[in-house]
């Protein structure tokens, strides 16, 4: 992340860091975790699962802030995300 | 993929995880109000396995059989006699009735008014998608006016009921609304309703893509953006003032919370145990 002027407690802000899994055999393609992603971290893959729909894929894997809500508003439990080790915010990816 | 290595989901212990993927449609929002409740019932800090689901017939009438806690699958309109049995032969457990809006509010109305009369100490989680999805998509007694469905072509003639204060003037101790959008707000609600004593009600609207959406030209991700634009969060308003118009606006919130005897209370004072 920029900052036009950097504040003085940069190097003591962390950012919370995720990694995001998918089970691909239980995605009903609804794309419910790709349009509600806050970070833009997912989009529809062109591969197909089993039953024929098409999982997410993290495009953008490290904008991942681990906020959960991939897992929170899918209706298969098909994707989930688990804590990374979290980074200084000046290292951290913009959007 | 190698089995050691497959994913796990945080709530795969909370799931009967050989009869998933469910049956519900792509982008039905009933799994995802179920995961609100599996989430709920594992950060109540009580043990799960003291905990029973109870639910009617219809497509949310399906979440007892993917619970892996002792659940109940119980006739059409049935599920809360079916829980007050379980909660007055076993005062330890926790009760939730998970089910839908024609089960809960058509054929088991009458169900529904008189548990919260003698505030039955359950909580219901009603999923509300507005029409009979598993049978053809027909309307319910909460098809808004003007709404189509496969037996209203030219739109609903009837008005829907208002659950919130239907279950108000029956009464209910706990009452909130959310929309399957607002997972964390739910999440928080049936937890509230978990913990405390009394007749909690708990509506959450999901849409039903193939039923409801499919006829009113709403797409699944449309549904949700409404959800998103006409939702008016407004705790502590008084039911009968509470609106549900995909159109001028969704009130949500935690509307009511008070405390009354619960009917084991009642009968023990009046009774005897
Ligand atoms: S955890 Fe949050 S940021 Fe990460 S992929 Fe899921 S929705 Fe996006
Ligand atoms: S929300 Fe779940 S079912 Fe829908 S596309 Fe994402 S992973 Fe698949």
């Amino acid at each position: 992340m920029k900052f036009w002027r950097v504040p003085l407690d940069t190097e003591q802000i962390v950012v919370t860091r995720g990694v995001v899994h998918i089970i691909e055999e239980r995605c009903k393609g609804c794309g419910y975790c790709i349009d509600y992603c806050p970070r833009g971290v997912l989009e529809a893959s062109s591969r197909f699962n089993n039953r024929g729909y098409h999982p997410p894929v993290a495009k953008q894997p490290d904008l991942c802030v681990n906020c959960h809500y991939c897992e929170a508003v899918c209706p298969d439990f098909a994707i989930y995300s688990v804590e990374a080790a979290a980074q200084s915010i000046s290292e951290h990816p913009v959007k | 993929m190698n089995g050691s290595t497959a994913p796990k989901h945080p709530l795969d212990g909370l799931l009967r995880t050989d009869r998933i993927p469910h049956i519900w449609c792509p982008g039905c929002g009933i799994g995802t109000v179920f995961s609100s409740s599996l989430i709920a019932i594992s950060s109540t800090g009580k043990d799960p396995a003291n905990t029973a689901v109870v639910s009617g017939i219809g497509c949310s009438g399906r979440g007892a059989g993917y619970v892996n806690l002792d659940s109940y699958h119980t006739t059409h309109g049935r599920a809360i006699p079916f829980a007050t049995g379980m909660k007055l032969a076993n005062p330890e457990l926790t009760v939730v009735v998970f089910s839908g809006d024609g089960d809960l509010f058509a054929i088991g109305g009458n169900h529904f008014i008189h548990a919260a009369r003698r505030n039955m100490d359950l909580t219901v989680i009603c999923v509300n998608n507005l029409n009979y999805g598993m049978t053809g998509g027909q309307a319910a007694a909460t098809t808004p006016h003007l709404a189509k469905t496969s037996t209203t072509p030219r739109g609903n003639p009837e008005s829907p009921f208002n659950l919130p204060l239907l279950a108000y003037a029956s009464g209910a101790t706990y009452i909130a609304r959310w929309t399957m959008l607002h997972t964390r707000d739910l999440t928080q609600s049936i937890t509230e309703a978990l913990t405390r004593t009394g007749f909690s009600f708990i509506e959450v609207l999901a849409p039903c893509p193939t039923g409801y959406g499919r006829k009113n030209r709403l797409k699944a991700t449309d549904m949700l953006k409404i959800y998103q634009e006409k939702a008016m969060v407004k705790n502590g308003i008084n039911p009968a003032e509470t609106i549900l118009d995909l159109e001028h606006g969704i009130t949500l919130g935690k509307f009511v919370e008070y405390d009354r005897p619960t009917y084991a209370e009642n009968y023990k004072a009046v009774c005897g145990e």
